[in-house]
Order: structure tokens, then C-alpha cells, then sequence
């Protein structure tokens, strides 16, 4: 089963063992134990590939962008901007332009919440859901609490899918400047429904925000077919490096954007009157940018594109159907959500254990999995449940590993039985 | 499968993390305190009754959280009652270098009997990210203790 060899895009091979043993990490042993890492939604294990990139760059190709006239600035700001034109094709974005590198999808966010939120008028309000992860609610109470703009929040059904119904309530008064929710939900797994969303906020006279943080992992996301008018993600779930961070937003949105960091690299000139910002998207990179980071992203959008989305997808797809039978066989367990479109992420309460005893026992074998509210707060709070344990997939988890996860279980309730 | 993890789980803990004693609210509390370690979400309230000489006379807690976190707070509550604030506060200290380090060099003094009913949690020092959940009682109790009207946490 591991070594499961499927027929993916365009015929290419979808090899299981041969993606595993590009990961270098998988082969470590815990206490012992061969590790089950089923927590690539918090962050992703990294392939040679890409940490070959990065070392490779630091040893020979190594220095600051955008600032020298000698080979290796140059050589480096090809590098850099080469990693720019990969993400916008990654994303089926117009034009490279669109492409903005930021530290990681919390601060593509406040970007936008501090950038784009200034252009929102007092009275105007922006739309979130219950089920964001914090970094796409906590900058919107920021400006809510800065600007006066007003903070409306969408409700979650039982289900665990965004409450359309409530979304057109809540977007009935054409007060609306921005909608900003998740496009997968990291403790749900629901995948919302970004084009329906965009048409009804669209309709509304408001923009759409998607965060892409775990579902650019999943599929492939396209621009076009999106129709939002802001996508972030982040370079460490999509087996990248920490440190790098994207924000796509629509040119003529971007161009109408002020800065948000001030610094070296955003400026067209500075006199000691005052400044001009650069043209987007250095407007909107203030300082040294992630040099060898975006260099890494680079390498793990490669690594991707080389596998095929498509194929990851369908891969991700099946671990997701194998572990719905299998956890729907298990006593006790309650799992949060179950939403018709759903990516690789389980949350998950045991009947008689608390989940950070659940995750200790796990941890015994070799199966690490993230324990607490998953930096979504609220929406624990609207499921009623203090805290779950989360199981996420990756393109490198095998049916094998859900198995196993689901015999731990079975035995981790008769432990505290 | 988890058979060594009896150490950390021993049936004393479990039992009173299923049960937890002293699991009440005092009506009539000189002293009250939260504790909240919102990473894993383990939440306490804390009540005490002091006695006129200032002992703690009546201690009791509620709360949600972890097999660990409950057993702390209902093993903490049996000991401390009947102690000075002084000897509770020591007893918190004693506990977390336990906690801790899983050794305890200052178990052999005068709370030795008191120490002696906490060994059982010494092993969460195998488990650091778990270290916080056995310690959360005792910060919650220096907080009321404090009264300073301050929400405890062990994080």
C-alpha cells in the first residue's frame, strides 16, 4: 500500500514510495518508532529538493536582491524574481506583478487588513466566519477596533460549511467592503465555495479575501476561476520553508493600495521631505525580502507541479474517503464537521480522554498529531468542545498511517476506560 | 500499545482526573482565583475559605482540562487544606521543581507526608509540553492566594 502506484495527470505516476523517500525526515525513528507525522496542516515536512535549493543558494549563489550591480545581486534578483513568475504561474495569476512576497499568510493578511482596510470608510464593515483560523480574524478586530469599520461575523452550519444564507443576510445592506474567509477550514477540513462566495460578494459591491494557508496545499488554485479578489498562502505548509509568505491581489486593487511597511526596497525616492512609493509589488516588500526562503518556495512549487496537483488532490482524496470509513467503525470518537467538500484535515474528540492525554498516548508510538484549538478558538466554542485533536494528511501519508492512527485510538480509549 | 505509559497515567491519577474530589464551588470564599492555559485549553476556577488563624480551610476548584490537570487540582486541594498560606505556597514550589525535574531533594522535610501523595505526578517531567498542565492548580492557588484578581497561567 505504500508503495500504491497511481496513474496521475497527463499519465504521470503518482509513486508513493518515491515521494516518501524524497523526505528525508520520514525515515526518522521516534523513541524508537517509525514516525506517522499527521500534522502537515500546522506545517509540512520539507523534500530534498527543497532544502537543496536553499543550501545550494546560501553556498554559491548568496546575496541581498534589488540592491547591487555585481553578479551574484544580480544572479540572486534573477533567482528571487524567477521564484515571483513561478508562484503566479502556481496561481494562474495575470501577471507576476500581482505577486506579493510577505513573511507568511498572518502578515499577507494584515497587509491587506492594514493596506486595503484604510481605503474602507467608517460605516463600511467586513465579513469573516466562524471558522477562521486567527490570523484571518484577530487583524480584522484590529481595524475594527482601529478604524471603526464594523466586524460582521458569518455563522458555521452543524455540518461545518459556511452558512450561505447567513452570508446573504449579512451582505444584504451593501455596507459590505470585504469579505475575508478561509477557502479549507484548518480544523475542519471544509473546503468552502470560493466562486459562489465571490459571485455573492461581488453582487453585494464587496471584495473576497480567500485563505488559500491549507487549501493551495490541497489542489490546484486558479485565479480565474476563483474570481476573489485577494488569495494568501504560505510556503511552510506547501512543503516550503518558514519565513515566506504570499499575498495575490487583483493589479488594479494593488495599485490602489497605500503601503503598509515602510522601509529600503519599497520607495521609487526619498528626499528628506518625504517619499513615493514604489510601483506593487516592491510597494508592499519593505526591507530585505526572504531571499533564500522565496528560493525554497521556489523548489517546493516545482516539487509540487512536477507530482501534479491533480494528482496530490486525488491521492488526499482517497486517504480522506479510507479515513471516514475507517474513524465512522471507532466508538467514541466524534469527529468536528462534516462537510460535503472536505480536504485532509480531521479534528476529533475522544469520548473519555481530553485530548492532550490522547496526544501524549499517540506521541508513545510515533504518531504526532496537534492537540488544543488549533489557533481557532471560536469555533470551538460554537462546536461546544474545550479543545480536539487533529490529524492532518499530506502528500506524503499513506493509508497505512490512517490505519494505524485508527488502531491507536480503539486502544487509547480502552486505556483510560 | 501504551503499556509504559502507565508511569505517567498511574491509576491514582486517573481516578481522580475521572473524579476529581473537592470539585464544587465555596459560596462563601475568602479567596478565588482563575487559571487558564489557553494553548491547550485547561481552565480552572478556585475558591478558598480561610480559617480565622488564616489556614486554608476549605479548598475547591472547577474547571475543564486534561487527566493531569484535574488530578493536580483534586490531589492539590486534599493536601493544602489545613495548612498555613506559608506551607501551601511551599508546598507549590516543592511541587513544581517535582514537576519539573522529576526529583524532589526538599521532599524529605517538614511536608514530606504532603510530597509523598504528589510523587505520583513526578512523572510528567518525562513530558515537557505536559509539565503545564500538573502546575496549573498550584499557580491558580498563588493567584488566589494573591487575590490580586488576576487569571493565572502555567504557559
Amino acid at each position: 500500500m505504500d508503495a500504491a502506484a497511481v496513474t496521475g495527470e497527463r499519465g504521470r505516476v503518482f509513486d508513493l514510495a518515491r515521494i516518501r523517500a524524497d523526505f528525508p525526515i520520514l525515515s526518522q525513528k521516534i523513541r524508537g518508532k517509525d514516525l506517522v507525522f499527521l500534522d502537515s496542516g500546522a506545517s509540512a515536512q520539507k523534500p530534498r529538493q527543497v532544502i537543496e535549493a536553499m543550501v545550494r543558494l546560501q553556498e554559491t549563489g548568496y546575496a541581498n536582491v534589488h540592491r547591487g550591480a555585481y553578479f551574484l545581486s544580480e544572479s540572486a534578483t534573477a533567482a528571487y524574481e524567477a521564484a515571483r513568475g513561478a508562484v503566479a504561474k502556481f496561481l494562474k495569476a495575470g501577471t507576476e506583478r500581482e505577486i506579493v512576497f510577505a513573511s507568511s499568510s498572518t502578515a499577507a493578511i494584515n497587509l491587506v487588513a492594514h493596506s486595503y482596510g484604510s481605503l474602507l470608510k467608517p460605516g463600511q464593515a467586513v465579513v469573516v466566519s466562524e471558522m477562521e483560523h486567527h490570523a484571518n480574524l484577530v487583524p480584522w478586530f484590529m481595524l475594527r477596533d482601529r478604524a471603526g469599520i464594523e466586524l460582521r461575523i458569518c455563522r458555521v452550519t452543524d455540518a461545518g460549511e459556511l452558512d450561505l444564507d447567513d452570508l446573504e443576510a449579512k451582505l444584504a445592506d451593501g455596507k459590505v467592503g470585504l469579505v475575508a474567509v478561509t477557502h479549507m477550514s484548518n480544523v475542519l477540513g471544509t473546503v468552502t465555495p470560493a466562486a459562489q462566495i465571490a459571485r455573492m460578494a461581488h453582487e453585494a459591491g464587496a471584495k473576497l479575501l480567500l485563505d488559500g494557508s491549507q487549501a493551495a496545499v490541497h489542489r490546484a488554485v486558479d485565479m480565474q476561476a476563483l474570481d476573489c479578489d485577494f488569495y494568501v498562502f504560505t510556503g511552510h505548509k506547501l512543503y516550503g520553508p518558514t519565513g515566506i509568505g504570499v499575498l495575490w491581489g487583483r493589479l488594479e486593487l494593488l495599485e490602489k493600495m497605500p503601503p503598509f511597511l515602510g522601509g529600503g526596497d519599497m520607495i521609487a525616492e526619498v528626499t528628506l521631505e518625504g517619499f513615493l512609493p514604489a510601483p506593487v509589488p516592491a510597494r508592499f516588500e519593505a526591507g530585505t525580502p526572504p531571499i533564500t526562503e522565496a528560493i525554497g518556495l521556489h523548489a517546493a512549487i516545482d516539487y509540487v507541479e512536477a507530482i501534479g496537483m491533480a494528482a496530490i488532490e486525488a491521492h488526499e482524496r482517497r486517504l480522506v474517503d479510507h479515513a471516514m470509513a475507517r474513524f465512522s467503525t471507532l466508538d467514541g470518537i466524534t469527529l468536528l464537521g462534516h462537510a460535503q467538500d472536505r480536504g485532509g484535515v480531521f479534528a476529533f474528540a475522544l469520548d473519555n480522554a481530553h485530548a492532550h492525554d490522547l496526544a501524549t498516548l499517540l506521541d508513545r508510538v510515533g504518531i504526532a498529531v496537534r492537540s488544543g484549538r488549533h489557533c481557532a478558538e471560536p469555533l470551538h466554542a460554537r462546536f461546544g468542545v474545550e479543545s480536539t485533536c487533529r490529524a492532518s494528511f499530506g502528500l506524503y501519508t499513506t493509508e497505512a498511517e490512517v490505519d494505524f492512527l485508527a488502531e491507536a485510538l480503539g486502544k487509547a480509549r480502552e486505556f483510560f476506560r | 500499545m501504551f503499556d509504559d505509559l502507565r508511569d505517567l497515567y498511574q491509576e491514582v491519577i486517573l481516578d481522580h482526573g475521572r473524579k476529581p474530589r473537592n470539585f464544587r464551588r465555596l459560596e462563601d470564599a475568602d479567596r478565588h482565583g482563575r487559571g487558564d492555559n489557553p494553548m491547550c485549553g485547561d481552565r480552572m476556577e478556585l475558591w478558598v475559605k480561610l480559617d480565622p488563624e488564616g489556614r486554608l480551610d476549605d479548598v475547591a476548584f472547577q474547571g475543564k482540562g486534561c487527566a493531569i490537570s484535574m488530578a493536580s487540582a483534586s490531589l492539590m486541594t486534599e493536601t493544602v487544606r489545613g495548612k498555613s498560606q506559608a506551607e501551601a505556597r511551599q508546598l507549590g514550589e516543592t511541587f513544581r521543581a517535582l514537576a519539573m525535574t522529576g526529583t524532589c531533594p526538599d521532599c524529605g522535610g517538614a511536608l514530606e507526608e504532603e510530597m509523598e501523595r504528589l510523587q505520583v505526578l513526578g512523572g510528567v517531567s518525562e513530558f515537557p509540553s505536559r509539565v503545564k498542565c500538573a502546575t496549573l492548580a498550584w499557580h491558580t492557588l498563588n493567584t488566589a492566594l494573591d487575590n490580586a484578581g488576576k487569571e493565572a497561567s502555567s504557559e
